[in-house]
């Protein structure tokens, strides 16, 4: 069981998190303190067009090989600390935020591609320090703690977004570490994901065929990859993507009175039948162009989703819906499987 | 000195309840090996055992009306001693009769561990809740054949969905030709894989006419026989296997003795009647890989690019094989362990040559995916499949799909006495024999191998369902699925699995 919310503005309004720490504090009871976090999209104007790593490190050894390593392939431009408020959380990691440009090479084709094998390495190759976001405008802010605890050892007051997704977890087949609090990252793409994948096995298989490496010892981070490689790498549209995780059943399929259509969504399957998930789970995912929601097939997990003219709002209970507003004009639960795909109205 | 019973101990025998029996003697005549003799006593007669031939076949059993005869052991008893055994000493005392190579059929009898018994489920417990198959769909589609690396690749998604084989329960009926088996029994299998949404495999021995209907739910052989092979042959099928090797003799060619060869086989296999039907041991124009890839692509050029599976035994480096025959442009790589079935072959070949499917199976879907072209032809695994536990182990070690040929005999009555070579088969399956055959009725088959899927496909989905898991697509060399006991390191290394409580 976990604790899922997010909300987006249609227009880019910024603000602070006050109303997301809200809705996660209302479901403080569906984690278990062993993990929380948020993601804020809009965060960085000055930096816009950098890549804003937020590196977490067991030591200033480590943080210092960390540095280097990103100064050999990243034009720097900026470093700071993580401001903390290190009275709520005493025992915790190294935090610090870098603004990185990639130094391409010739033989470097793809900048994006460029910048995860970057973070792949220093996950897997750098003892003790591993990479929270390395998105454009925006961050990932995770730990062991509650809700509440996280959103102040962040200060998350001091920060200005336009979309924000909250997470708090109650870690069951995992160790509850830093590392492995949710949101997961990959460059724009932040997962937060109740429930379990029970097609795990062999979803990392097929990542791992083409390149990518899970190292977070927890089934989300592959629903991050399976993005990135779906969206990013075969160009998939995010409704394409989406019916390749949480497919039709084939019964349903058959039906499709369209015989394109249906051609379609069965190539799709097939290709793909080793990047569905299957397990029961909720999923919401922050992307650069907006947010959404998916639910298994089955509907083993909650998600619910309140809609106003500028806003959207998603949550695990209805209840925290209203700590973040109070006047919708519709509150809907998706039906198993429906996918709810929230995209702004307006370029950054 | 008379020694013409050496070797020729037989250690089962029926035993008759002569209160029971009334001596109508249907024993005798179900009895294709003669091992049952009426005899007169009194004013009856009464069945007596020869005690040299019975196999266990357990025909005369099922079929005496009056329930009373029982096969028993009748151990063949030597000396105790650890290598000597008295299987070894009946063997060399037949071989010394004889003097030519000891045949056997079935599948291979060594007391090897079988990997399938190692290995266990996992199940859904509170975190994730368990799906009950009664409620909730639970789905086992699969696609066969050779799929593109990313939907942006596909220029036509109906022309990719049109070049794969559909099946709806991952079973495929292994390959046994005509000849090897009769008519009544391919018929069965055929209109069960036309009913279920199956695919069965004709085997070396070309297609008879009769099964012309049902060429669109079977992949065709064409082996280094060419049975046959004819141009029409090569249009109909829904799609074809090269067939290089077979799990139970890995190098070794086919011989249907020409006695055999009656009418409806020298039609159907293109030879003349009374001839012997000899297939060589290699295909005479495949010495190498890039022989494979000609005939691979002459046969897609002539079908129209239907899918070719290449079947392979299992052997030591099937991983590199299997990897170089998907290079070379087949669709699907059939793996056929060493435990599979045979109508004939040699008793040692079967015994000592090859190696288990499981293993075979983990390293070549391994291989693949490291090579990145696990998505560019489906795995078949087969040879030592007996229930849908098996079968699902195969599917979570990484199988398309898997195909069986021992359970479907069994389903026909076969009780596994290995004499599948005398062609008296006494369940009418691997005979031609006309009178023998006709014990076979299709339509009884077709029911009895019809039931076996059926239950196995529930038990499938009972699997899934319990895992959480409602398409077999997800279950599909998913190994967290598995754990082992009773297994070495290199055993789980190579199984690509973890031990129990891991
Ligand atoms: S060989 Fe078969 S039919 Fe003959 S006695 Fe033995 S069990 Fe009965
Ligand atoms: S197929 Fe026939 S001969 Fe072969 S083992 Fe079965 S019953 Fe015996």
């Amino acid at each position: 069981m976990c604790g899922i919310a997010g909300l987006i503005s249609h227009q880019r309004e910024k603000e602070n998190g006050s109303r997301i720490k809200k809705a996660m504090v209302l479901q403080n009871d569906r984690g278990n303190g062993l993990g929380a976090g948020y993601a804020a999209y809009g965060i960085f104007p000055v930096y816009k067009d950098h890549h804003a790593f937020h590196v977490m490190a067991d030591s200033s050894f480590a943080l210092k090989e960390v540095s280097q390593f990103l100064n050999e392939h990243f034009w720097v431009a900026h470093t700071e600390e993580m401001t903390i408020w290190d009275k709520v959380i005493t025992d915790h990691p190294l935090f610090m935020r870098y603004f990185l440009q990639p130094k391409l090479r010739e033989d470097d084709v793809n900048p994006d591609d460029f910048v995860i094998d970057k973070v792949m390495h220093i996950n897997t190759s750098i003892n003790g320090a591993f990479v929270c976001s390395s998105g454009k405008n925006m961050g990932v802010f995770k730990g062991v703690g509650t809700p509440k605890d996280i959103y102040e050892f962040f200060r998350l007051d001091e920060y200005q977004g336009y979309c924000w997704v909250g997470h708090n977890r109650f870690p069951t087949n995992t160790p509850g570490w830093w590392g492995g609090a949710h949101p997961f990252n990959l460059l724009g793409c932040s997962i937060v994901h109740n429930g379990e994948i029970s097609s795990y096995g062999i979803n990392q298989r097929y990542l791992e065929s083409n390149g990518y490496i899970c190292t977070l010892q927890t089934d989300t981070e592959v629903v991050a990859y399976l993005l990135d490689i779906l969206i990013r790498r075969h160009g998939l549209s995010i409704m394409d993507a989406i019916t390749v995780l949480a497919p039709p059943y084939w019964a349903s399929t058959k039906r499709y009175s369209d015989r394109k259509e249906q051609d379609r969504i069965t190539a799709m399957k097939v290709i793909y039948e080793a990047a569905m998930l299957n397990g029961p789970f909720a999923i919401l995912a922050g992307f650069d162009n907006g947010l959404f929601s998916i639910t298994d097939n089955t509907k083993l997990r909650p998600m619910t989703v309140g809609t106003t003219t500028d806003y959207s709002y998603f949550a695990s209970e209805v209840s925290a819906l209203y700590e973040m507003e109070q006047d919708f004009t519709q509150v809907v639960t998706p039906r198993a499987g429906q996918p709810v795909i929230i995209q702004y109205q307006n370029e950054a | 000195m008379s020694t013409s019973r050496l070797g020729l101990q037989s250690t089962f025998r029926p035993s008759f309840n002569l209160e029971l029996c009334d001596g109508c003697g249907e024993c005798a005549i179900e009895c294709t090996f003669n091992e049952i003799k009426m005899v007169p006593q009194g004013d009856k007669k009464i069945p007596v055992a020869n005690r040299l031939a019975c196999g266990a076949c357990h025909r005369c059993e099922v079929m005496c009306p009056r329930g009373a005869i029982r096969i028993v052991e009748d151990p063949f008893v030597t000396r105790p001693h650890g290598i000597w055994t008295p299987q070894h000493i009946n063997r060399a005392h037949l071989q010394a009769s004889t003097g030519s190579v000891a045949l056997t059929g079935f599948g291979a009898e060594t007391n090897l561990p079988v990997l399938w018994d190692k290995l266990l489920f996992n199940a859904c417990q509170v975190t994730n809740p368990s799906i009950d198959p009664q409620r909730e769909p639970m789905e086992t589609n699969t696609y066969l054949g050779r799929k593109a690396a990313s939907f942006r690749e596909v220029r036509d998604p109906s022309e990719m969905v049109k070049s794969l084989i559909p099946l709806d329960i991952p079973i495929m009926f292994a390959p046994m030709s005509y000849g090897s088996i009769n008519l009544n029994l391919q018929k069965a299998m055929a209109r069960v894989a036309k009913k279920l949404g199956l695919i069965w495999y004709t085997g070396e021995g070309g297609l008879h006419k009769d099964l012309y209907p049902y060429a669109d739910w079977a992949i065709l052989q064409v082996a280094s026989g060419r049975f046959g092979v004819s141009p029409e042959y090569l249009k109909i099928g829904r799609g074809y296997q090269i067939k290089i090797g077979q799990g139970a003799k890995p190098g070794i060619g086919g011989h249907l003795p020409g006695e055999k060869v009656l009418e409806g086989i020298s039609e159907t296999r293109m030879i003349p009647l009374y001839s012997d039907a000899i297939s060589p041991a290699p295909q005479h124009d495949i010495y190498s890989i890039e022989d494979l890839r000609l005939l691979i692509y002459a046969i897609k050029e002539t079908s129209g690019y239907k899918p070719v599976c290449v079947k392979i035994a299992a052997v030591h480096n099937v991983a590199a094989i299997a990897s170089g025959i998907v290079s070379a442009g087949a669709d699907m790589v059939y793996l056929d362990g060493f435990r599979g079935g045979t109508g004939a072959a040699p008793n040692i070949v079967r015994d000592n040559v090859g190696i288990p499917i499981e293993l075979a199976l983990a390293v070549v879907d391994q291989r693949l995916r490291e090579e990145g072209i696990r998505n560019q032809a489906s795995i078949v695994a087969a040879g030592g499949i007996r229930n849908s536990a098996d079968v699902m182990k195969a599917i979570a070690l990484g199988a398309d799909a898997v195909a069986i040929g021992t359970p479907v005999l069994v389903a026909c009555g076969c009780h596994g006495c290995q004499r599948c070579s005398s062609g008296k088969c006494p369940w009418g399956l691997t005979t031609n024999d006309p009178m023998i055959s006709q014990r076979l009725d299709v339509e009884w088959a077709e029911e009895r191998i019809t039931n076996l899927i059926n239950g196995w496909h529930h038990e499938m989905q009972e699997i899934m369902g319990l895992n959480g898991i409602y398409d077999i697509g997800s279950f599909r060399g998913n190994r967290l699925m598995l754990r082992g006991v009773d297994l070495n390191d290199k055993e789980l290394s190579i199984l690509g699995i973890k031990y129990a409580g891991e």
